[in-house]
C-alpha cells in the first residue's frame, strides 16, 4: 500500500503539472489580451502599450510561464492582473464559500440519494419504484438556475424566511447566519446532484439483487438484509463510489450558475470573472486549484474503493462509472 | 482510473466558460447628490445594490465605472465637484484665477484638509495627483481630456499652478474627475488615501466594498454611518436582494421587466433621471459601403429607434438623433435629421448606387441590451434588401477587434460618458469619422473664450455628424434608481455612474 500511495502521489503531482502546462498554453491559444478590461474607449495607442508592459502580458510566452511556474513551486499564486489582489488570498476567500456549499450539498445528496436508489431498485415492481426513478429523471432534465429561481421565490420572497442571496460580510463569524445563507443554494445543488446520483445507486443495486452470490447466499439461509449487508452493499458501492468522486469534483467547479443565481462570492464566480477580463494569474490560479482538488477526490475514491474491493488491490484500480 | 475522468471535467469547463463575457467597464461620469446632508440620524448603514463592481480600485489604471461608482466624491475629492444638474462647483479648491491669455490657472486650495492617514493636504499633492492622471503610463479616460497641460506647480503649500499649451474652456471640468490623492500613498489598486467623507472599509472582491464615516472629515458629517456595496452579476438576483431588503437601493436598474415588481408598491420609490448612456450602431466610416453618409442614412432611417427603445425600455428611455444626450449644455433635438422612413432609405440606397442593397457583418458585443438590437436592426435593413449577419463577441474581442484594430463594418455599443461628441473630432477614433470642419469646430470649441462660444460650435459639429449620419445614435439610456421609501437623499441622475452617498439618510 505504501508503494502505491507514493506512486499515486507522484502521478497527482505530474498530472497538476501536465494540466497546469496545457492551460497555460491553451489560455493563450484563445484571442485576447487582459489589458482590454483596464482600457477605457478612448485610449491611445501609447496607452494601451503602457497597460500592457505593466501587466507584463507583453512579456514573451516562457518567460511568464517560467515565471507562473517558478510562483507555484513556492505556492506562491502570484497577482490578478486586473484586480491587483493576490490571486492566493482571493481563492482563499472563495472556498470559504464553495468548500462548504459543496460538501454540504454533496453530504445531503448522499443521505437522500442512497435509500431513494435502492428503494428504486428493490421495490420496481410497487408504484412508488418507478415514481422515484421518474422524479429522479425529472431532477436530471430541469435547469439549476430554475430550481434555484424556484426555490428563492418560495422562501426567500414569499414566505421571508430564507435570504434570497448573499453571504454573511464576517463569514463564518456567526455559523447560524452563514448556514442560513447557503441554505437554498445547498437544496439547490443537492436536487440536482441526487437526481443523478439516484440513478447510478439504483442500477448498481439492480445489478446486485440480480446477481449469483446474492441468490447463493439467500439460499444458505442468510435473510435478505443480512445477505445484502454482507455481500450486496459492499459490491454495490464500488461503481457508486466512482461515481460520488466524479459529481463530487463537478459540483465543485459547476456551481458557477448557482453562485450566479444566490449571488454567492465563490470560486466559480470568481473564475468566469477571470475568463471574461482574460486575467491569466486568475484563471491558473483557480483551475489549478480546482484541479488538485478533482485529483485528490479522484485519489480518495480509488482509495477507498481498494479498501471496499480486494480484487483492485492486484493491480492499478479502474473504477467502473 | 477515476482520475483520468476528471482532466475532461476541468477542460470542458475551461472551454465552455471561455464564451463567457462582461459588460466592460468603461468610463466616469459626473453626477450630484440631492440635497446637503442634514442632521445625520442615529447611525444607519445604507446598503446599496449594484451590478458594477471596481475591477480594482485605481481609476487612472482600469478601476472602471464601478470605482467611479463607489468611490467618487465618497472617498475621493476633486478640486471641483459635479452638481446634480451638470453644474461644476468648488470643492476642494477654494478659489481659483484665469489668466487673461486662458494659459494659466492658479488654484487656492481649501485649509484644513486631511487625507484618511491623517496627512494634511497640500499643493504638493494635488500636483502629484494631476500628474498621475496624465502621466504615460495612465490608463484614466480622461488623459486625453487634459492633453493641454504643460505643467503643474506648487509655489506654495495652498496653491497650485497649471500651465496649458492651449487654451481649455472645460479645464476645471475636466478637473472634477481628477481625484486628489495622498501623493505619498502606496497600492492604490487595492487600498485607498483620499480626502473624502468616507473611508475604505474592505472591499471583498465579488460581494462587497464597505464605506465608513472618517471622523478626521473638513466638511458636513455624512447624514449616515457608513455605506456597503453589494455586488451583483445576475439582474435578478440583484433585485430579489431589494425585495427582501437585504439593500435598500439600487443604483441603476438595468431591466424594465423588473420595474413592475416596485412600481405601484408604496415600500418603494422608482426614479427616473438622465442617463448619458447612448446606443450607438458605430459603422466603420473608413471603409465602403459606410464610407458614404448617404448609406449611413439610409441604415439610419431604416431602422425604427422608437419601436426598439420600446421593446428593450418599455416607455423609459429616449430617442435622440445624435451623440448629445440632453445634460449636455450643446444639446438640442436632432431625431428629425434622420427619421425613420423606410421609402426614404430605400431612395438614399439607389442614389448611393446600391438599388437593391449590400450585405454587411454586424459585430455585436453578447451582454445586453447588444444582442436584442442586432436581431431587431437585422429584421428592419431586410425590409430595405440590406443583409446583416450578426456576429456575437465578448467584451474583450470587441477592444481587440473593433476598438484596437478597426476589423469591423459596423458594430454595436454603448457609450456612457458625458460631453464626449468631442470624439467625432478625432479622425483617429475607431469608428474613423473623418470631416476637417468638424475637427476644427471641436477644437475652436476647447478654445473658445466663454462657454457660449463652446456651446454654440459643439452645436455645429452636433448637428453635421447628424447630417452625416456618422453613426446611428439608436437611444438614450433611463437612468432608473430602485429605493426603498424610507430612503431619501441619493442620487438620481448618476450621471454616467457617480453615486454621491453621504446624503442618504434611512428612517
Amino acid at each position: 500500500m505504501a508503494r502505491y500511495l507514493l506512486r499515486r502521489t507522484a502521478f497527482l503531482l505530474g498530472s497538476l503539472l501536465l494540466a497546469a502546462s496545457a492551460l497555460f498554453v491553451l489560455l493563450r491559444l484563445l484571442p485576447g489580451d487582459p489589458a482590454n478590461a483596464l482600457l477605457p474607449v478612448g485610449a491611445t495607442p501609447e496607452q494601451i502599450a503602457a497597460a500592457r508592459r505593466q501587466i507584463g502580458s507583453d512579456l514573451p510566452l516562457p518567460e511568464q510561464f517560467g515565471a507562473w511556474l517558478g510562483g507555484l513551486a513556492r505556492l506562491d499564486l502570484g497577482t490578478s492582473l486586473v484586480s491587483r489582489l493576490p490571486v492566493g488570498a482571493e481563492i482563499a476567500e472563495r472556498l470559504v464559500v464553495t468548500v462548504p456549499l459543496t460538501l454540504l450539498a454533496f453530504a445531503l445528496a448522499v443521505v437522500v440519494a442512497l435509500p431513494v436508489g435502492f428503494l428504486a431498485a428493490w421495490r420496481a415492481e410497487r408504484w412508488y419504484g418507478p415514481l422515484l426513478n421518474g422524479l429522479a429523471q425529472l431532477g436530471i432534465a430541469v435547469p439549476v438556475f430554475w430550481i434555484g429561481m424556484l426555490l428563492v421565490t418560495v422562501f426567500a420572497l414569499r414566505l421571508r424566511v430564507l435570504p434570497a442571496g448573499g453571504f454573511p460580510r464576517d463569514d463564518w463569524a456567526d455559523p447560524a447566519r452563514a448556514l442560513t445563507s447557503l441554505a437554498l443554494p445547498v437544496v439547490t445543488i443537492a436536487v440536482v446532484m441526487s437526481a443523478s446520483l439516484i440513478r447510478y445507486v439504483r442500477a448498481a443495486t439492480v445489478d446486485v439483487l440480480g446477481s449469483d452470490y446474492l441468490r447463493t447466499a439467500r439460499a444458505l439461509g442468510s435473510s435478505f438484509g443480512g445477505a445484502m449487508w454482507r455481500h450486496g452493499l459492499r459490491n454495490a458501492s464500488v461503481p457508486v463510489i466512482a461515481i460520488l468522486g466524479i459529481e463530487l469534483a463537478t459540483t465543485f467547479l459547476g456551481a458557477v450558475v448557482v453562485e450566479s443565481v444566490f449571488a454567492l462570492p465563490g470560486l466559480g464566480t470568481l473564475l468566469v470573472e477571470g475568463i471574461a477580463e482574460h486575467d491569466y494569474p486568475v484563471i491558473q490560479g483557480v483551475l489549478a486549484v480546482s484541479t488538485f482538488a478533482v485529483l485528490v477526490i479522484g485519489f480518495a475514491a480509488d482509495v477507498v474503493q481498494r479498501l471496499v474491493d480486494p480484487r483492485l488491490r492486484a493491480h492499478v484500480s479502474g473504477g467502473r462509472p | 482510473m477515476v482520475t483520468s475522468k476528471f482532466a475532461g471535467v476541468v477542460a470542458a469547463l475551461a472551454l465552455a466558460l471561455a464564451a463567457c463575457g462582461s459588460g466592460p467597464g468603461n468610463g466616469t461620469g459626473g453626477a450630484g447628490a440631492s440635497g446637503a446632508p442634514a442632521t445625520p440620524d442615529a447611525g444607519a448603514v445604507i446598503e446599496i445594490g449594484s451590478l458594477y463592481e471596481p475591477q480594482n480600485l485605481d481609476n487612472t489604471a482600469g478601476g472602471g465605472q464601478g470605482v467611479t461608482e463607489a468611490f467618487n466624491g465618497n472617498v475621493y475629492e476633486g478640486l471641483f465637484r459635479l452638481t446634480d444638474d451638470g453644474k461644476v462647483e468648488p470643492l476642494l479648491a477654494e478659489s481659483h484665477e484665469v489668466s487673461p491669455d486662458g494659459l494659466t490657472y492658479t488654484f487656492k486650495l481649501r485649509k484644513g484638509v486631511t487625507f484618511h492617514s491623517g496627512k494634511a493636504l497640500t499643493s504638493a499633492d494635488v500636483k502629484a495627483s494631476i500628474e498621475r492622471v496624465i502621466a504615460d503610463g495612465s490608463q484614466s479616460a480622461r488623459k486625453s481630456s487634459l492633453k493641454a497641460i504643460k505643467s503643474v506647480e506648487a509655489p506654495d503649500d495652498a496653491t497650485v499652478v497649471v500651465k496649458l499649451s492651449s487654451r481649455s474652456i472645460s479645464l476645471v471640468y475636466n478637473l472634477s474627475y481628477v481625484w486628489i490623492v495622498n501623493s505619498a500613498a502606496e497600492d492604490l489598486a487595492t487600498g485607498e488615501d483620499g480626502t473624502g467623507p468616507y473611508k475604505l472599509g474592505a472591499w471583498k472582491r465579488g460581494s462587497t466594498l464597505s464605506l465608513e464615516r472618517f471622523p478626521g472629515y473638513w466638511g458636513a458629517r455624512p447624514a449616515n454611518n457608513g455605506v456597503v456595496f453589494h455586488y451583483f452579476t445576475d439582474a435578478a438576483a440583484l433585485n430579489n436582494a431589494l425585495l427582501t431588503n437585504a439593500v435598500d437601493v439600487v443604483t441603476s436598474e438595468q431591466s424594465p421587466d423588473a420595474l413592475a415588481q416596485f412600481t405601484g408598491n408604496p415600500d418603494y420609490k422608482v426614479s427616473e433621471g438622465h442617463s448619458t448612456t447612448k446606443l450607438l450602431l458605430a459603422f466603420n466610416d473608413r471603409k465602403a459601403p459606410f464610407d458614404k453618409p448617404l448609406v449611413r442614412k439610409a441604415v439610419s432611417s431604416a431602422i425604427d429607434d422608437a419601436k426598439l427603445l420600446e421593446s428593450v425600455w418599455a416607455g423609459h428611455g429616449s430617442v435622440i438623433g445624435s451623440m448629445v444626450p440632453p445634460t449636455d449644455p450643446w444639446y438640442e433635438d436632432l431625431t428629425k435629421v434622420n427619421p425613420y422612413d423606410v421609402e426614404l432609405a430605400k431612395r438614399q440606397l439607389a442614389e448611393a448606387g446600391y438599388p437593391k442593397g449590400f450585405r454587411f457583418t454586424l459585430d455585436t458585443p453578447n451582454y445586453d441590451p447588444h444582442p436584442t438590437a442586432a436581431t431587431f436592426i437585422k429584421s428592419e435593413l431586410a425590409k430595405v434588401g440590406i443583409t446583416v449577419d450578426v456576429n456575437v463577441i465578448t467584451a474583450d474581442q470587441w477592444y481587440s477587434k473593433v476598438y484596437k484594430d478597426r476589423d469591423f463594418a459596423a458594430t454595436l455599443q454603448e457609450h456612457v460618458n458625458d460631453r464626449d461628441v468631442v470624439w467625432y473630432g478625432d479622425p483617429d477614433f475607431y469608428w474613423g469619422y473623418d470631416n476637417k470642419q468638424v475637427t476644427q469646430w471641436v477644437e475652436e470649441a476647447e478654445q473658445a473664450r466663454t462657454e457660449q462660444e463652446q456651446t454654440e460650435l459643439l452645436k455645429k459639429a452636433n448637428r453635421q455628424i447628424a447630417e452625416d449620419a456618422a453613426s446611428d445614435w439608436i437611444y438614450l439610456y433611463p437612468q432608473i434608481v430602485v429605493a426603498s421609501s424610507k430612503l431619501s437623499g441619493y442620487p438620481v441622475n448618476g450621471l454616467n455612474s457617480q453615486f454621491y452617498a453621504y446624503g442618504i439618510k434611512k428612517g
